[in-house]
C-alpha cells in the first residue's frame, strides 16, 4: 500500500515541481539577480542539514529554498533521467558514481565549477566535464561486533578473503544489490577486488552461509548483533561512520561527554580492506529556470558551514580538505586499509550484468 | 436512459475520474513508452518476459501466497468478528479500536515487533511463514471490522424463526447466518487478497531477498530502468486483479441480501459454553494483537542500560537525524489524515450512491454496469504502485495540468488508497437497506436528499464510522507518500520513525519505538472517539 502512495505522491510532487517551472521568471531575469527567487532542490531521503544552516543561505542570498524529496538515491536519479530536459528542480543533490555515467548520457546536468572547488580533497577526482560537484563521501564497509569476537576469543576478520573463510561461517549479512545502495556498493567492492573472479568469491560466500536482506535497516537492526543491532550475526555491510554513530546515538553520549567518560572504542568496528567509496555529488539540472540560484546553492553546499554540518547530520565525510571533523568522527571512525572504487563508466557498463549474476549465484 | 440512470452515471463520474486520472491513465502512459519506444509497436519485452520462467514463478508465487494469506486471515479473524458482533463484554469498545493498530504501523516497525522479543521465536525472518503471519496481522482488522459490523446487524429473528421451525444450530449457521454474512465476508476477503497480492513492504522487509511478489519484481526492474519488463508485469498484474474483481463483483451482487433494519442486541454472555468460546477467541486476539504491540511499547522504555524514559523525554525536541520534533510531526500527521479522510469519504460516498442507483435501474445497459465501476474503484489496491507512480511522472510532467500545492497531494494520494476500503465497507451495508423504505419515503413526499438524510445516513451510521476509521488509520499510518511528497522539513510520524531507523544507535532505535507507540496511541484514541460518536458496534 505504501508503495502505491509513495509512487503516486512522488509523481505528483514532481508534477507540481515540473509545472511550477513554466510559470517562474525566465532564466535571464533570474540570473541577473537571483534574490527573491526560489531554488528547488531535489534530494534523497537521507538529506539533512541543521535548519539554522539552511536558513543562513536564505538570509545571505535572499533566495528561498524549496526541498523536494525524491525517494532514495537510485529512485531519485532514475526519475530525473526519465524526465531529463524537463526537470523537477533546479539542483539535484545525492547522485553517486553508480549512476553518474547514465546521468551524463541522459544530459541530466549543466556544467558548473563551484567557487570552492579547489578546496576539495585531492583523492576525490573531479568528474569529467564539470557536470557535477562532489559534496560528501562515505565508505560502505563490513562492520563487526567487537564484543561477539572478544567473548569467543576469535580475531575479527581482516579483509574480503577472511569473510569466505569457514572460521567466519554463518556470520555475515549483506544487502540485496538490486534493492539496496550499500548492498550494491559491497558487490562493487568485490568486483573491484576480484575482477571477473567475483562470481567465484560470491560462490564461496554462499558456501560460507552468507545471509541476505533487502535493505540496510533489516540487515543492521534485524540481523546484526553489534551495537544497536538485535540479531545474531556479528558481521554486516554498513558504513565506516556506523561505529561513531553508535557512540553518538548511544543513550549515555551526552552524559559521557559531560563527565568525560566516553568509551575508548565504539562497540563496533570496521573490517579492513572491505570498504567501497561512494562520493555524492550535486549538479545544476539542465533545463533549470533558476540557473543562477542553483549555482549559488551548489556553492553553498561546498561552503564551510555546510561541510562542517554534514558529518553529524548525514553521517558522511565532507569533501573539503580544510574542514575539521567532529571529535566523535576522529575518535571512532575508521576506514582501514585499502578503499575500493571503480570508474563511473565501468560501473555503468557492468552493473546490470553483475547484479543479475549475483542474483543467480546468491538467490538461486 | 432513464433519469435514475443519468443520476447514477453522474454520481460515479467523479470517483471514476479520480481513479482514472490518477491510476489508469498513468499506467497506460508507461505501457505506451515501454512498448512503443520509437513510435512503432515493439513487442519484444512481452515475448522476452513470457519466455522467462523465473517471472512465471514470481506470478505464481504472488497468486498462491495471497490465497493462503486470505484463508489464514479469515480463519483467525472470523471468530473475532463473531466475538464482537454477538457478545457483550467489558473492554469491547477499546479492543474494537485497538484492532486498527496493525494497520497504521509502518512495516519496518511491524517487522521489528515480530522479529525480536517473544514474536521472533514463532516468526523467523526471511521465511514464507513470516510473510504470511505479517499479512494476517496487518489484515486482521479488515475482516474483523467489515464482517463484525455486518454480523452485528443480522437480525436474530431469522435465526430464531428457523430454530422455532426445528432447525438445529448447524442448520441455522449454514442456511441462515452464512448466506447473510457471505457478501461482507467476500468484500473483506477481496480486500485482503488484493492487499496480499500487491504486497511490497512486508515481502521486502520480512521475506528476505528470495521471496518476490510481482510488485517487488517491478520495483527491482524499474530500479534497473528496465521499463519493458516492468510494464509487462504491471499489465499482467492489472489483468489478474481486474479478473478477480469482476468475479468477486458478480458474486457480491448475487449474494447480496436485503434486510429490514432491526436493533439486535448482542447477547449477554451467559451460557458457559459460549463463555468459554468467547474467552478463547479473546485470548487468541490478545496473542495476535498483544505480543507485537506490547513488545513495541516495552522497547520504547527499555534500553541497553535497562528501564529508561530518555526515548520519550525528547519527543518535543529536534535532534540528530530528525528534521522536526516528533510532536510537530504528530500535528502534521493529524492534519493530513483528517483531510485525506474527508476526501475519501466524499468520493467513496458518491461512488456508493452511484452504484446503488445503477443497480436499482431495471434497464441496465452493458456500458454502465455497476460491477465495472465497483471494480474500477478497487484498483488502487491492485494496480502496480511503482508503475503508476512512474506513469504520473511521465504523463503529467508538463502543463496544462497544474497542481500547485504539493502538500495537498499527500492527502489526495492517501485518499486514493483509502477509497477501496470506504467503498467495500459502505457498499454491502447500503445494499442491505430495504429499497421499500426509500420508496415509501419517496411516496410520502420526501425529496431524494431527504431520503438520503433521513433513511440512508441513519441506517448507515455505523458503516460510515467504520469506513471513516479505516480511512483515517490508513492516512495516519501512511509512510511512502509522505516520504516523497511532504517537504522534508514537514515530516509526519511514520516518516520520523523511518528517519530514526535509518541510522545506527540505541537512542535512534529506542526513540523510533517511542514514536511508533505514540502513533499507535493517537490512532486508537481517534478511532475510539469516532466509534463512540456513532457506536462502533452497537451495545
Amino acid at each position: 500500500m505504501n508503495r502505491i502512495l509513495a509512487s503516486v505522491a512522488l509523481a505528483a510532487s514532481l508534477i507540481v515541481a515540473g509545472c511550477g517551472t513554466t510559470s517562474e521568471p525566465s532564466s535571464e531575469s533570474a540570473s541577473d539577480d537571483p534574490a527573491g527567487t526560489t531554488v528547488r532542490v531535489v534530494t534523497h531521503d537521507s538529506f539533512d542539514l541543521t535548519p539554522e544552516v539552511l536558513a543562513s543561505f536564505e538570509q545571505q542570498t535572499g533566495i528561498t529554498v524549496e526541498l523536494i524529496a525524491g525517494g532514495d538515491a537510485v529512485a531519485m536519479v532514475n526519475q530525473a533521467i526519465l524526465t531529463a530536459g524537463n526537470p523537477v528542480a533546479d539542483v539535484l543533490f545525492g547522485i553517486d558514481d553508480n549512476q553518474l555515467a547514465a546521468a551524463r548520457e541522459a544530459g541530466l546536468f549543466a556544467p558548473y565549477v563551484a567557487a570552492a572547488r579547489d578546496t576539495v580533497r585531492s583523492d576525490v577526482a573531479a568528474p569529467e566535464g564539470d557536470l557535477v560537484t562532489p559534496i560528501d563521501l562515505g565508505d560502505v564497509c563490513v562492520n563487526y561486533d567487537r564484543e561477539w569476537f572478544a567473548q569467543r576469543g576469535i580475531a575479527p576478520p581482516d579483509g574480503l578473503e577472511d569473510l569466505a573463510d569457514p572460521v567466519y561461517s554463518s556470520q555475515l549479512v549483506v544487502q540485496n544489490p538490486a534493492t539496496s545502495s550499500p548492498g550494491l556498493a559491497f558487490l562493487l567492492a568485490t568486483v573491484a577486488a576480484f575482477g571477473d573472479d567475483y562470481t567465484s568469491y560470491w560462490e564461496r560466500l554462499v558456501a560460507n552461509d552468507v545471509a541476505v536482506s533487502d535493505g540496510w535497516e533489516e540487515a543492521y537492526y534485524g540481523e546484526f548483533s553489534g551495537g544497536s543491532g538485535e540479531g545474531e550475526r556479528p558481521l554486516v555491510v554498513s558504513y565506516a561512520t556506523s561505529p561513531p554513530a553508535e557512540v553518538y546515538y548511544s543513550e549515555t553520549y551526552a552524559a559521557d561527554v559531560e563527565a568525560g567518560t566516553l568509551p575508548a572504542e565504539a562497540p563496533t568496528g570496521v573490517v579492513a580492506d572491505t570498504c567501497f567509496r561512494q562520493v555524492e555529488y550535486a549538479g545544476v539540472l539542465a533545463g533549470s529556470t533558476n540557473v543562477a540560484g542553483a549555482e549559488l546553492f551548489i556553492d553553498f553546499l561546498l561552503s564551510e558551514a555546510v561541510q562542517t554540518d554534514i558529518p553529524l547530520t548525514m553521517f558522511v565525510n565532507p569533501v573539503r580538505a580544510d574542514v575539521a571533523l567532529p571529535d566523535v568522527f576522529v575518535r571512532y571512525a575508521g576506514t582501514a586499509g585499502d578503499v575500493w572504487s571503480l570508474p563511473a563508466d565501468e560501473i555503468d557498463a557492468g552493473r546490470r550484468g553483475w547484479v543479475e549474476e549475483w542474483r543467480r549465484i546468491v538467490l538461486g | 436512459m432513464t433519469r435514475r440512470r443519468w443520476a447514477g452515471v453522474a454520481l460515479v463520474a467523479l470517483p471514476s475520474l479520480f481513479v482514472g486520472a490518477l491510476l489508469v491513465w498513468p499506467l497506460a502512459v508507461v505501457v505506451d513508452r515501454a512498448l512503443r519506444p520509437g513510435g512503432s509497436l515493439d513487442l519484444t519485452p512481452v515475448t522476452t518476459a513470457a519466455s522467462d520462467p523465473s517471472l512465471w514463478g514470481v506470478v505464481w508465487f504472488t497468486t498462491w501466497q495471497a490465497a493462503i494469506s486470505t484463508v489464514l486471515t479469515l480463519a483467525v479473524a472470523l471468530p473475532a468478528a463473531w466475538l464482537f458482533a454477538r457478545n457483550r463484554f467489558r473492554g469491547r469498545g477499546v479492543l474494537w479500536a485497538l484492532l486498527v493498530v496493525p494497520f497504521v504501523l509502518p512495516t519496518v516497525v511491524v517487522a521489528a515487533a515480530f522479529s525480536s522479543g517473544p514474536g521472533s521465536f514463532a516468526v523467523p525472518r526471511g521465511t514464507l511463514w513470516a510473510v504470511l503471519v505479517a499479512h494476517t496481522f496487518l489484515n486482521y482488522a479488515v475482516v474483523v471490522r467489515i464482517v463484525g459490523v455486518a454480523w452485528a446487524d443480522l437480525a436474530d429473528r431469522y435465526a430464531d424463526a428457523a430454530a422455532v421451525l426445528g432447525a438445529g444450530t448447524w442448520q441455522v449457521a449454514r442456511r441462515i447466518t452464512a448466506p447473510l454474512l457471505a457478501p461482507s465476508v467476500l468484500a473483506a476477503s477481496s480486500v485482503v487478497y488484493l492487499f496480499s497480492f500487491t504486497s511490497f513492504g512486508v515481502v521486502l522487509v520480512l521475506g528476505g531477498a528470495r521471496l518476490r511478489t510481482i510488485e517487488v519484481e517491478i520495483y527491482e526492474r524499474v530500479r534497473q530502468l528496465d521499463l519493458g519488463t516492468a510494464a509487462v508485469l504491471a499489465v499482467a498484474q492489472m489483468l489478474l486483479v481486474v479478473t478477480l474483481l469482476w468475479v468477486a463483483g458478480r458474486w457480491a451482487q448475487r449474494w447480496s441480501v436485503t434486510l429490514r433494519p432491526t436493533a439486535p442486541a448482542p447477547r449477554v454472555t451467559d451460557r458457559w459454553g459460549r463463555r468459554l468460546g468467547a474467552g478463547l477467541v479473546a485470548l487468541s486476539m490478545m496473542v495476535i494483537l498483544g505480543i507485537p504491540l506490547v513488545t513495541l511499547v516495552a522497547r520504547s522504555v527499555w534500553g541497553p542500560q535497562g528501564w529508561t524514559w530518555s526515548y520519550w523525554s525528547a519527543l518535543d525536541d529536534r535532534r540528530g537525524v530528525l528534521q522536526a520534533a516528533p510532536l510537530e510531526a504528530l500535528v502534521n500527521s493529524l492534519v493530513v489524515a483528517v483531510v485525506a479522510t474527508a476526501i475519501a469519504m466524499v468520493v467513496g460516498g458518491l461512488a456508493v450512491a452511484g452504484i446503488m442507483s445503477l443497480e436499482r435501474d431495471p434497464h441496465g445497459s452493458r456500458l454502465a454496469r455497476p460491477a465495472a465501476f465497483d471494480a474500477l474503484l478497487m484498483l488502487p489496491l491492485g494496480a502496480s504502485a511503482v508503475t503508476v507512480g512512474l506513469g504520473l511522472l511521465l504523463a503529467f510532467g508538463r502543463p496544462p495540468l497544474d497542481l500547485r500545492s504539493s502538500i495537498v497531494l499527500v492527502p489526495v494520494a492517501q485518499a486514493l488508497v483509502a477509497l477501496p476500503f470506504v467503498v467495500r465497507v459502505l457498499l454491502p451495508a447500503a445494499r442491505s437497506i430495504d429499497a421499500s423504505m426509500r420508496e415509501s419515503a419517496a411516496v410520502l413526499g420526501a425529496t431524494p436528499i431527504s431520503v438520503v438524510r433521513h433513511v440512508d445516513v441513519p441506517l448507515l451510521a455505523r458503516p460510515i464510522a467504520v469506513a471513516g476509521g479505516f480511512a483515517f488509520a490508513i492516512a495516519l499510518g501512511e509512510f511512502g507518500a509522505t516520504l516523497v511528497v511532504a517537504r522534508p522539513n514537514l515530516p509526519t510520524l511514520p516518516l520520523t520513525v523511518a528517519r530514526l531507523l535509518g541510522q545506527p544507535g540505541a537512542l535512534n532505535r529506542g526513540q523510533a519505538m517511542a514514536v511508533a507507540t505514540l502513533l499507535m496511541v493517537v490512532t486508537v484514541g481517534v478511532v475510539l472517539a469516532v466509534d463512540q460518536l456513532r457506536g462502533g458496534v452497537r451495545d
